[in-house]
């Protein structure tokens, strides 16, 4: 690892100025993605402003119903909190169906959230990478690609974002707030994690020098459910996930949220999906053209075609499992 | 830092693990190093009773932590159950295992969820599968830790 300066601020305004006056610097929140990256000498900050003593590790009600997570809140605290688990069931399912226990009691959510979108290539320093050498090439495109993204890639990258927790609160409309010197500003999870693009190190829309302060979750009374697909039964990265909320009323389809993970190079709202299940019959054949609509963008490659299919059937198994009636025993 | 009830003082430059620490300064080698990506759990620790990843953990970050490891908490009935059900073979992996079993015993005492249940009455071999899969075992002793586990758990 290469040597650097370490740094703890007291408070929210010292972190922010530390990172302010040093072009070189980042946070460190549990510092399970971060350090590791760090030891590979792909991050290599020349300081490290550890934020995890800032009091930043509270889940508070929010006025209407919401729920005001902080950033430093550990993933293992957050998929535990009972409002969580009573009001968001789709959250807490997907922190618990991500990394181990090990891992999420480092883990914030504010980490989590800021976890490189990253691939075997990515780590491989023989290897061309377009996130980690921007114009080098990307070798997982002609290569080994079977965990790589179906939707959302370009000719500069195809490596999936790997977070369980972001597909659940891109389908719970969050809101990611964020400090700098220069002020607070509020960004709307979906609008947080950026396409690769031809810049695919260019991962969020938040800027060098600014911290996550914590997230907000609006209210939800649609039931929800998170269900992740992978290559062993635990502590694997999804080769599909979906995190689902719908209400049907009739039989009718009265709301629905929808997203991705596994599949996509951000945590990915099937809006189009959405659009064409709202209104509609809550009927298996729905489902899969809802799915199918939804991955008619999708780009496939010999390793990872079968996600395409995987993703429709798992798609449709989830929003079963929300049919009154059809509920998994 | 507080290792195994003992203050320690140390004085490690920042980059330097609390694996590393803990191994090569405190002369404490129960935590293992396997993958050193926290990938296999063998260097499991306690940080104030929390079950941690001691590889990726930067030791500065955890200087006013009470740090447990194997060597703190010998003698303990999980070590006995493990020798009785062969819960190992080469043995590199169970430190790491007996530290995580410990606080998996007590997140679960707490009434922490897991994937595969939302606070189930029983500690079933499913939910102790699942809440142990932060720890691998090359040797394939999965079999006799889980019944290790089982029994201590009663």
């Amino acid at each position: 690892m290469r040597p650097f300066a370490y740094v703890k601020p007291p408070d929210v305004d010292a972190a922010l100025q530390a990172v302010a006056a040093d072009s070189g610097a980042r946070f460190l929140g549990g510092g399970t993605n971060l350090v590791d990256l760090m030891r590979e000498g792909i991050e290599r900050p020349y300081t490290v402003v550890d934020v995890t003593g800032l009091p930043l590790d509270e889940v508070a009600e929010l006025p209407g119903g919401g729920l005001r997570i902080g950033a430093l809140v550990r993933n293992s605290a957050l998929a535990a909190d009972r409002r969580v688990r009573t009001r968001y069931p789709m959250l807490s399912q997907a922190i618990l169906a991500g990394a181990s226990a090990q891992l999420r009691n480092m883990a914030t959510v504010g980490g989590n959230l800021l976890q490189r979108t990253r691939c075997p290539y990515f780590y491989d320093q023989a290897s061309a990478c377009n996130k980690r050498e921007p114009g080098a090439g990307c070798d997982a495109i002609g290569g080994f690609n079977r965990s790589h993204a179906i939707l959302g890639v370009s000719d500069s990258c195809i490596a999936t974002h790997p977070s369980d927790m972001c597909v659940a609160l891109t389908a719970l409309d969050a809101v990611v707030e964020a400090r700098s010197v220069r002020g607070t500003r509020r960004i709307p999870l979906a609008d947080f994690h950026l396409l690769p693009g031809d810049t695919p190190h260019v991962e969020t829309a938040l800027a060098a020098d600014e911290l996550i302060t914590a997230v907000e979750v609006p209210p939800i009374a649609a039931p929800s459910r998170y269900r992740k697909v992978r290559d062993r039964a635990s502590y694997a990265f999804a080769l599909v996930s979906v995190a689902a909320a719908m209400e049907v009323e009739d039989g009718t389809i009265t709301q629905v949220r929808l997203a991705l993970g596994g599949v996509a190079t951000k945590p990915w709202r099937a809006r189009e999906a959405e659009r064409i299940l709202l209104g509609g019959p809550a009927a298996d054949e729905a489902f899969r053209r809802a799915a199918d609509a939804e991955l008619a963008s999708a780009v496939t490659r010999p390793g990872n075609a079968f996600k395409a299919g995987l993703a429709r059937a798992t798609i449709a198994a989830t929003l079963r499992d929300l049919t009154p009636g059809e509920e998994a025993a | 830092m507080r290792v195994n009830g003992v203050e320690e003082k140390l004085d490690v430059e920042p980059w330097v693990s609390l694996l590393d620490a803990l191994r090569e300064r405190l002369g404490v080698t129960g935590p293992k190093k396997g993958c050193d990506q926290g990938a296999c759990g063998a260097c499991t620790v306690l940080a104030d009773g929390m079950r941690i990843n001691a590889c990726l953990a930067l030791a500065v970050q955890y200087a006013d932590k009470e740090i447990t490891t194997i060597e703190g908490v010998t003698p303990h009935p999980l070590q006995e159950a493990f020798v009785r059900h062969d819960g190992f073979q080469c043995g590199y992996c169970t430190p790491g295992q007996i530290c995580s079993a410990i606080a998996m015993l007590d997140e679960y005492a707490a009434g922490m969820p897991s994937a595969v249940s939302d606070g189930a009455p029983q500690l079933t071999e499913a939910e102790i599968r699942e809440r142990m899969s932060g720890n691998l075992c090359r040797c394939g002793a999965y079999n006799g830790i889980v019944d290790a586990i089982k029994e201590v758990a009663g």
